[in-house]
């Protein structure tokens, strides 16, 4: 006698570990094979954008923060660029500098984190994940001698940063560079040469290189589809173009080449903070402005950094008020998300959870 | 090795001769497009070679109370330039654009949320629901008027 079968509806989360946050997938499966999938979000949506119409230009750093809360740093100098760029002014060097440290830093901390999941959503639980977390753990620790905060930093402010780094910062930085290389590398070892990792990611869920550009996929994502487009690169901010960096760029978009990626610009990021080390110069760090400022009526900017997940920008309105009249953030991962149908449709279940870490979302971002 | 804004003044020559009566005005930074003629010039501004805007960066709407202003930040990867084209939708009540879904499936989301949190609907879009908020709910938070 035949077996009757039919395709089931499935909602992944919202709340579910493999998620990445509030985050709900409906998923039709037949057996184990995806046939369908709609991404549902919002559950996070705090009218981040609405916030910022009634809170003045140095308060709504915080609000920054608190979109992708693992890439704080990144946030608030894409923020404060926008600011300074409406008022016409330039941050100084040494302001410019540890922007630029900070953010690197952050970047390595919001790679860690995503390839600890990743490796977390192959089945290799807290293990591997830890061995990323000891590492982020002691940049955070950095961040703290920074600003006192240690994930919702609000460090950089509207013509440069917060505060200069307090003078053991920097033997503790040069001290976390050194053993830092032989930390990464070990963990770059466990998973990159694991055969199982290689296995289970090589090949699966490739993203063609015009399907990546035409759904405006950013970031390591469009890289490692074999892109080598990076707006630190094609759009110099702050210091990167007084440092020499590569872009790493992947071959077939597959998984494994998302992750790969992340891996190579973890290294970039630890030259790049190398240089900035060795370039910073004494000086101020904060330009003298008002405590309200009020760019001119009509001034706009549309600012953009190259942050840990792709292109994250602010496009700026002012009408002359202390307040942006209208502030939309540009943010990678929601629109990183629009090729979830392509990547997971076809592929099977195991392979979903962790193709939804190689795209490393971060709801905070996708809803702010 | 940076990429290079393109000038109103270019876009608008370039526009006006593929497609005409597109252009409604320009300045240094940007072009404005006629509203119903935003989705022919979003296909042209893709598919010519000198242009080349392969990459939709970003769409964002703005209130202005007696009209809605959309603004599309586009670039090309391969020409490394990049372009801001804008639109004005007059009124407050059925607002409707031309979807550029057909052109950069980037515009996905992007077009939801301006619907979504503004009002705005565009027309074309396969599936032209709400994206943060729930089906059902009243009003469009971002409109000046919403508090």
């Amino acid at each position: 006698m035949p077996i009757r079968t039919e395709p089931m509806t499935v909602n992944v989360g919202p709340h579910h570990p493999s998620t990445h946050g509030v985050f709900r997938l409906r998923v039709t499966f037949d057996g184990e094979e995806i046939l369908e999938v709609e991404p549902v979000f919002g559950y996070l949506h705090r009218g981040t954008e609405k916030l910022a119409e009634s809170r003045n230009y140095t308060h709504i750093v915080t609000l920054t923060d608190r979109l992708d809360y693992v890439s704080s740093m990144i946030n608030n100098q894409a923020y404060c660029l926008g600011v300074e760029r409406l008022l016409g002014v330039e941050a100084p060097l040494r302001g410019q500098y540890l922007r630029t440290i900070a953010s690197e830093l952050q970047r390595i901390a919001s790679h860690l984190i995503g390839i600890g999941f990743f490796v977390q959503d192959l089945g290799a639980l807290v293990t591997p994940l830890m061995y990323c977390f000891r590492t982020r753990e002691r940049i955070l620790d950095l961040f703290e001698m920074l600003c006192g905060a240690r994930v919702t930093v609000s460090y950089a402010r509207p013509g440069g940063v917060f505060y200069d780094a307090p003078d053991d910062f920097w033997p503790a930085l040069d001290d976390f560079m050194k053993t830092f290389r032989a930390e990464f590398g070990e963990i770059e070892q466990l998973v990159l040469e694991n055969e199982i990792v290689r296995a289970r990611t090589r090949g699966v869920s490739p993203l063609p290189l015009d399907l990546a550009i035409n759904c405006s996929v950013s970031g390591p994502v469009l890289r490692a589809s074999g892109l080598e487009w990076d707006w630190r690169k094609m759009e110099p901010y702050d210091v990167y173009d007084r440092v020499e960096f590569d872009v790493p760029v992947g071959s077939n978009g597959d998984n494994y080449d998302r992750f790969w990626v992340r891996f190579q610009e973890i290294r970039q990021s630890a030259r790049i903070i190398e240089q900035c080390v060795e370039q910073i110069e004494p000086g101020p760090v904060r330009l003298e402005l008002p405590l309200l400022v009020r760019p001119e009526p009509g001034a706009e900017t549309y600012a953009r950094v190259e942050a840990s997940k792709g292109e994250l920008a602010f496009y700026m309105v002012s009408d002359g008020g202390i307040s942006p009249y209208r502030m939309k953030i540009r943010s990678p991962s929601l629109i990183n998300l629009t090729v979830t149908e392509h990547l997971l449709v076809g592929w099977k279940l195991a392979d979903m959870i962790v193709t939804l870490g190689s795209v490393d979302i971060n709801m905070g971002e996708v809803d702010r | 090795m940076a990429v290079r804004p393109l000038t109103g003044g270019e876009l608008a020559e370039k526009l006006q001769s593929a497609v005409p009566d597109s252009v409604d005005e320009w300045t240094e930074s940007e072009v404005w497009v006629r509203p119903e003629r935003i989705a022919e010039a979003a296909r042209f501004l893709h598919d010519d070679p000198d242009l080349d805007l392969d990459f939709l960066n970003s769409i964002s709407a703005v209130d202005y109370v007696e009209h809605f202003q959309v603004v599309y930040h586009l670039t090309s990867l391969r020409r490394q330039h990049s372009a801001v084209v804008k639109t004005k939708v007059y009124g407050r009540e059925d607002l409707e654009l031309p979807s550029v879904y057909g052109v950069w499936r980037g515009a996905d989301f992007q077009e939801r949320e301006v619907w979504d949190l503004m009002g705005v609907r565009f027309e074309g879009h396969p599936n032209m629901k709400r994206i943060m908020l729930w089906e059902g709910y009243d009003g469009h938070p971002l409109r000046k008027d919403y508090l």
